[in-house]
Formats: structure tokens, C-alpha cells, sequence
């Protein structure tokens, strides 16, 4: 764990604090593990985001994909009656074929990573939309999966404590992020892409397809998320479910320390954004914020860390560059005297 | 000739370590053509925006109109007359032609929202492009434009500004034979007018068809002026050399071996209507000499397969070998070490370790992962061999002096057995003392067997550390050297397009 996200660790436990006071029921069993629910469904796609952030990209549909890949999911188990593990292969495999195409388009065609990705929000909306004639798709009377209910929305006691499964899920695949990203050969390329794509080519690392297979492994991931979404939601209205959450994948990459310019970022920060996030949100609902000004919040303490974390990196580079004045005039001396 | 009105005395500027003028002086006239000429790293440009403002002379005096001042600003400059055309031309090709001409000084409307006048921006327009007989109009898109008429647009903006001086840094680089002709015929049409020229350029010819004088640079210092009637190019070359080379050489401890890389026909991006055939042997140390922009670069990324090959063929150890991309050539031994290290060579906010194991992290593998314990011992070795100085190999790459940085890129590809190693610049940037060093390496990996292709354009370098010279002009390789003819004076005939 590093510094940036110690603090970030700090910040949550002082919001959580400050909330916890004022409102006890923040600490409430039931209210901690829904907000933990939420954490590890918004964590999955969060980590999908980071991964394409870490190479100097990024992925705008991930909203639009988890509507439209729900939507898709729902039809396929309730109204086509096809076996559920299948309908669950299939839609992963159909995140991993939108990821490959948005890496496609981004190295093969050379068009700009927000556009294609912009484009990419707007159709998979649209199509989630048109495919249900924007009506809702959920579960009908009677229409029940027992195993694929209780492991993706289930909960398990843990010592009295309910664990939701999409935390599990969210550890398992943060675990497994972690040791690609910090650990493997492929995580040194995607970081060496993102820091500078041509010496990472003078190096002998195919960009183009490390690019490519960090959108795929977004795609693979959202898809993920999607289905933990249309389990727990258990309906979905495709006009606005999942509606703005690429902003909320982000946001928590950025309070995770990715730079947008690529090369920058970490796992367990990333994670611990996702759990910020969530703490605000239930933050307004316990301290009893007027709802509608959820979003206003969330961004005014995301606009302050990054306020803060860039005035310590400044003061930081101040300090040093002082010092190697220091050391430049001292080595200096002797020739001009 | 009538009194100059610009006057440089006694010029000088250091940077640490580096003197790039020494005590230089110059002197312009009204109409008066001033070719400047010298090596590569003669000081020519450093001059130059020392006149244009952007670099502040460490000793001497700059006399404008009689007001003597140690040092100008940009604005002075501009206001003094002095306008520059530059190599990259500082224009935008969103815009047209007149609002590039008039950036910044655009016409208005009366009124509060100060709309421009077209109307009046194109009609002063009109009269520049008249004067300087230009075939486009005022309100041509500039993306439109050739070359060689940007490089008018770019002379327009300074005729605007009532420049009496223009400066050109090596204006003909990238123009045709009849472009070339008709910017001559631009600058005699400007002196016709009174306008002053200094143009820096490589082409003797050119400075024999256009300049009334020729001022040539060597080593930061002035060596000498020709005038009209003196000027020719055995007179130009002989001021431009002559300098005592330090022997730097080392002989290989065995005599070269077989061919290992060939290069047969290549045709690169650049010089599409050229080709280049050389070959480099096994244990030695092929120089790649020529002026900046013969295409000696270009030919390096061809090879190692950053640029697609445009024809021909390379050849390893006599087999023909597809690079389609630099992980081709690392696989078959064939390693560059690239001119812009900073841009293409190094991570610079990574470790020195992370750098050197980057394109080889495949044999750093246990169970999948990077093994970072033998990644750290092998860049300490690669630290102790090549005498990096860095408190740790965790260090940042970017703290580190640009010598240090250049053993970190070399580092890279040692621990990785090169067949064939291409450097591309070895020493720009780099102290002195760095430098001795990688000479030393340069020729310990000669004599393990490596074939090395070392591009350079420092003379002392290409002349001191190389078996072999090749010298290219203008995507072509314009002759060969053995040791025996190695001379300041044949490389340069051959950089310049003579035959030796």
C-alpha cells in the first residue's frame, strides 16, 4: 500500500467517523453490508476502468454496456429459457467482443479513445432501449434461479455478518487485478504503454496489443458487473439503469491515483475509491442531504482531494528543486571563484 | 557597402560544461546576404537566438542602431528589425494565409466586440504576396500550402513586422530544386529592397549562388569570413575542419570478422527515390556519418522496424530477415539505442532496474511473475559494469545525469547477448567522462563479437572511436572511409555530396 492510498484509507475512516457520529445507524448491520454490496458491484467495473486508464485511455460506455448487457442477460434466462451458466458465458464473451472492438477502433483506426467510446455509450443505450421497446425487463411471476440468485446477490453470515457475494466476487477479482497489474510481465507493459508508448515500442512491447487487451479485459469485467447488477436490481428500465456509473468508475480511479494521462494507479486505490464513493452516497442518506444533491457532493470531495493531493505533489517538487539549486550553486562556486 | 546597423561584439555563451560561443563577432549591412556555415554543433543556432533574443549571451555586446546592450530580449529583437524564419515554421494550419501573416495583429472593427476586418487583413495582405511574387492568395487555407510556400508565409509575417533582418535557419533543408531556386530568387528580391539575410545552410552551393559573404563557425568560435570573391567550396570546407583531433582510438583486438548485418536497397520514408546498401561486420564499429537530415536516423528506426521498410532488403548473417516491428528485431539480436532517449529510450519516473529488465522481462519469469529479486541483482551487475551513478537501482531514471541515462538505455540491451547494436547519437548529451566510458564499452562489445553501427555527428567521435566510416547525403550513402583516408576533410566532402 502506498502513501496515496494510505491517506485515501484515512480520509474513509475519518468520513466514516464524522457519519458514524452523527448518524449511528451508518454502523447498523443491515447498512453496512448494502453499502458493501453496492462497493463490491461499483468496485468490479471501477477496476475494468482503471485498467484502460492505466493505459492512457479511456472507457465511457461502461453505463451503456451494463444496460444493455443486463437487459440482454434477463431475455436470455427468462424469455429464451436458455441455461443460465450458457447465458452467463455468453455475455461475458459479448463484453470481451465490445472491448476488442473499442481497442480496434482505437489503435487500428487511430481514432481518439474518447470518441470511440462516446459513441460506444450512445449506441449500446440506444440499442438496450430499442431491444425491450424501452420497457422494463425483469423476472416474471414464478420465474426463479436459486443457485444464480444466492451467487450473485446472495449473502453469506461471516460471524454474524451478512457478506454479500459481490464483495466476495469484488475481492477475488481485485486479487487477481492486483498480482496482474503490480506483479505480472503484462501489468509492466501496460503501465510502460501508458508512461510513454514509444519508448515502451522501442522496447520491444507490442503497444497496440496491450492496448487492446486492457479494453478487452474492461469489456470481460463491465460485463461481469452487469450481470451482478440485473441480480440485484432484478429489474431493469434500460433508459436509466446504470446510467452515468462510467463517471462513477472514474471518478473512484482517480481518487485511486490514476492519472488520466496514463501510467499511474493502483489496485487497492482504486478499491478504496470505489468504498469512498459509497460512503458518501450513504453519507447523504443518513445525514439526511437532500438526494438531489448527491452528485454535488461526491464531486466537491473529489475536486478537493485532487486539490489537495496536487498542492502536497507541488510543494513536494518545491522543496526539491530548492535543494538541487542549492546543490548547483555549491558545486558552481568553486569554478567562478 | 554602407554602415551595418547590427552589430554582435565579442560574443560568448557557456552552458555547464559546454562552450557554445566563444568571443564570436558579427556584422550586418543593410542588403547584405550572410551565409552561415560550420559542422554540426558549431554554434550556429545558439548565434542566432542569441540575435533573436531567446538565449542571453554569458559575455559581450550587441550594438542596434548605435545603442550598445549586453543582451536582447525577443521583443527587442522584434522591435530592432529581427525576424526569424525557423527550421520547424512556427505557423498554424488551421488558419489562412493573412491570419497567419497578421497573428496577434489582426485589423479590427471599431465597437465593443473588436470583430476583424477581413476586408482590410486581406488587402494587407495583397502587397506582401505581390512582393515576393508568391503564386497563392491572401485568403488560401495555410493546410493547402506547400512547404516551400508556408516558408513564404512565414517570410510575409516578417516583411509585416518591417523586419530589415531575416534569419533563416537552413531554409532549403526540406525544398525541392525549384523551390530551392525560387526562395533565391525571394532573397535577392528582399536585398533589392534593403533587407539584410543570414541564412544557415549546408548546401555550398547555395551560399555560392546567393551570399555576398560567408561566415563560418567552428567549435563555437568565428574561424573566418570569405567574400564573394573568395568564396568557393574547397575555401569553405578548409575553414570548417582543421581542428586538433584528440585520438580517442582504440584498435579491435582482432580484425573484423564476416558481414552480420547487410543492408541491401533499403529505401526509407523519407528519401522514398533512394536507396541505401551497407554492410557492418562482425567486431566492428561502422560510423554513420552525414549532416543532420541525410537520413541517417530514418535508416536506424527502418532497421529496427519502428518505421516500415519502403523497399529492399536486411540481412542477418547472410539469412533475410522481416522486421515488421521493433519486437522482430530484438528477437533476432538486432538492438537500437535510439537518438531521443528521453522520448523513446527511457521510462523516465521508473527505476533504473524496471528500465533495463523492460524489453527482456520474459526470462525474469517464476510462476508467471516478474521476479523482481533477480531483476534488482541484474541491474546492480549492469550498474557495477557500467559504472552507473545512482545511490540505488530503485533511483527514478529521470534524476539521473543524461551520461548516467544513456548507460541505463545501453544497460537494456547488454544483459540480452546483441548480435547487432545501432546507436543513434551515443554521446549527445553526455559528459566527458560518461563519454570515455561508453567508448570503452563500445569497443569491449566489439570485441566480444557484436557489430556495431554507430550513427554520429560529432566529428571527434565518428573519427576517434570508428574502424569504418560510411557518410550519407541526402538518403544516400555517398561514400566509405577506412581508417587510412579517415579526415576531418573527406567526411565533410562526402557530407556534403562531393565526391573524396
Amino acid at each position: 500500500m502506498n502513501k496515496k492510498d494510505l491517506s485515501l484509507l484515512v480520509l474513509i475512516l475519518v468520513v466514516g467517523a464524522v457519519v458514524a457520529f452523527i448518524n449511528p445507524r451508518f454502523l447498523y448491520v443491515g447498512n453496512l453490508s448494502n453499502t458493501l454490496n453496492q462497493v463490491g458491484m461499483f468496485g468490479i467495473f471501477s477496476i475494468a476502468e482503471a485498467f484502460v486508464i492505466i493505459i492512457g485511455g479511456i472507457e465511457l460506455s461502461v453505463g451503456s454496456v451494463i444496460a444493455l448487457l443486463g437487459v440482454l442477460f434477463i431475455d436470455l434466462i427468462v424469455n429464451h429459457d436458455v441455461n443460465w451458466m450458457l447465458a452467463f458465458a455468453a455475455i461475458i464473451a459479448s463484453g470481451l467482443v465490445i472491448g476488442l472492438v473499442h481497442g480496434a477502433l482505437v489503435t487500428r483506426m487511430h481514432i481518439q479513445p474518447f470518441v470511440v467510446t462516446l459513441c460506444g455509450l450512445l449506441i449500446y443505450r440506444g440499442a438496450a432501449r430499442y431491444y425491450t421497446e424501452d420497457a422494463t425487463a425483469g423476472f416474471g411471476f414464478g420465474a426463479s434461479f436459486p443457485t444464480l440468485e444466492w451467487l450473485t446477490a446472495g449473502r453469506t453470515n461471516l460471524l454474524g455478518f451478512p457478506v454479500p457475494h459481490s464483495v466476495v466476487a469484488l475481492i477475488v477479482v481485485a486479487a487477481i487485478a492486483w498480482v496482474l497489474l503490480h506483479r505480472s510481465v503484462f501489468g509492466r507493459y501496460l503501465y510502460a504503454v501508458g508512461k510513454n508508448e514509444e519508448a515502451a515500442r522501442y522496447s520491444g512491447i507490442r503497444s497496440e496489443r496491450v492496448m487492446v487487451s486492457a479494453y478487452v479485459i474492461c469489456g470481460g469485467l463491465t460485463a461481469f458487473a452487469a450481470i451482478l447488477f440485473a441480480m440485484y436490481t432484478r429489474s431493469i428500465s434500460p433508459a436509466v439503469h446504470g446510467s452515468f456509473y462510467e463517471l462513477y468508475a472514474i471518478a473512484a480511479a482517480v481518487l485511486g491515483g490514476c492519472s488520466l494521462r496514463g501510467g499511474e494507479g493502483s489496485i487497492v486505490g482504486v478499491v478504496l475509491g470505489t468504498v469512498l464513493l459509497q460512503v458518501l452516497q450513504n453519507l447523504v442518506n443518513l445525514l439526511g442531504i437532500p438526494s438531489s444533491l448527491n452528485f454535488a457532493v461526491m464531486g466537491a470531495v473529489i475536486l478537493i482531494g485532487v486539490l489537495a493531493d496536487q498542492y502536497l505533489v507541488q510543494r513536494r517538487q518545491r522543496v526539491s528543486v530548492a535543494k538541487g539549486r542549492e546543490q548547483a550553486t555549491l558545486a558552481a562556486a568553486p569554478l567562478e571563484g | 557597402m554602407t554602415e551595418p546597423f547590427l552589430e554582435l561584439v565579442d560574443i560568448s555563451k557557456s552552458y555547464p560544461g559546454v562552450v557554445a560561443l566563444d568571443h564570436v563577432g558579427l556584422a550586418v549591412s543593410p542588403g547584405e546576404v550572410i551565409a552561415l556555415i560550420g559542422e554540426n554543433g558549431a554554434g550556429k543556432s545558439t548565434l542566432m537566438k542569441v540575435l533573436g533574443g531567446v538565449v542571453e549571451p554569458s559575455g559581450g555586446r550587441i550594438r542596434v542602431d548605435g545603442v550598445e546592450r549586453s543582451a536582447l530580449t525577443v521583443a527587442e529583437a522584434i522591435t530592432a528589425g529581427i525576424a526569424f524564419v525557423h527550421q520547424e515554421l512556427n505557423l498554424f494550419d488551421n488558419l489562412d494565409v493573412a491570419g497567419n501573416v497578421f497573428i496577434g495583429r489582426e485589423p479590427v472593427h471599431g465597437g465593443p466586440l473588436r470583430l476583424i476586418d477581413r476586408k482590410e487583413l486581406y488587402a494587407r495582405t495583397q502587397p506582401l504576396l505581390d512582393r515576393l511574387g508568391a503564386d497563392f492568395a491572401p485568403d488560401a487555407p495555410l493546410a493547402e500550402l506547400s512547404l516551400a510556400q508556408r516558408q513564404l508565409v512565414e517570410i510575409m509575417k516578417a516583411l509585416s513586422l518591417d523586419a530589415r533582418l531575416v534569419i533563416m535557419d537552413e531554409p532549403t533543408s526540406s525544398l525541392t530544386l525549384s523551390e530551392t531556386d525560387r526562395l533565391m530568387r525571394v532573397i535577392a528580391a528582399l536585398k533589392a529592397h534593403g533587407v539584410s539575410i543570414i541564412f544557415i545552410t549546408h548546401r555550398l552551393n547555395e551560399v555560392m549562388q546567393c551570399a555576398d559573404r560567408a561566415v563560418v563557425l567552428r567549435d563555437g568560435r568565428m574561424v573566418g569570413a570569405l567574400t564573394r570573391a573568395e568564396l568557393s567550396p574547397a575555401a569553405m570546407i578548409r575553414l570548417m575542419i582543421g581542428r586538433d583531433l584528440k585520438s580517442l582510438y582504440v584498435p579491435p583486438a582482432a580484425p573484423p570478422g564476416e558481414a552480420v548485418l547487410d543492408i541491401v536497397e533499403v529505401v526509407t520514408e523519407t528519401y522514398p527515390e533512394r536507396t541505401v546498401s551497407l554492410s557492418v561486420r562482425r567486431g566492428e564499429i561502422l560510423g554513420l556519418a552525414g549532416l543532420v537530415g541525410s537520413g541517417r536516423t530514418e535508416l536506424a528506426r527502418a532497421i529496427f522496424g519502428v518505421d516500415l521498410l519502403r523497399g529492399g532488403a536486411i540481412k542477418l548473417n547472410g539469412e533475410a530477415i522481416r522486421v515488421t516491428n521493433p519486437r522482430a528485431a530484438i528477437d533476432q539480436g538486432i538492438y537500437l539505442i535510439p537518438e531521443d532517449r528521453k522520448a523513446c529510450g527511457l521510462l523516465l519516473d521508473v527505476s533504473i532496474a524496471e528500465n533495463i529488465s523492460l524489453p527482456d522481462l520474459a526470462s525474469y519469469l517464476r510462476f508467471f511473475l516478474v521476479n523482481t529479486a533477480q531483476e534488482t541483482k541484474n541491474a546492480r551487475a549492469q550498474r557495477e559494469q557500467l559504472k552507473i551513478r545512482a545511490p540505488d537501482v530503485a533511483t527514478t531514471v529521470g534524476s539521473l545525469s543524461g551520461g548516467n541515462q544513456q548507460k541505463v538505455v545501453l544497460a537494456k540491451w547488454l544483459s540480452m547477448r546483441p548480435k547487432v547494436l545501432i546507436f543513434d547519437e551515443p554521446t549527445r548529451g553526455v559528459d566527458v567522462g560518461a563519454k570515455q566510458e561508453i567508448y570503452e564499452m563500445l569497443r569491449r562489445l566489439t570485441d566480444a563479437g557484436v557489430a556495431i553501427l554507430m550513427i554520429s555527428s560529432d566529428m571527434e567521435e565518428v573519427i576517434g572511436v570508428s574502424d569504418r566510416i560510411a557518410v550519407m547525403h541526402e538518403g544516400a550513402i555517398s561514400g566509405f572511409l577506412d581508417r587510412s583516408q579517415f579526415s576531418e576533410h573527406n567526411v565533410l566532402q562526402l557530407a556534403v555530396g562531393h565526391a573524396v
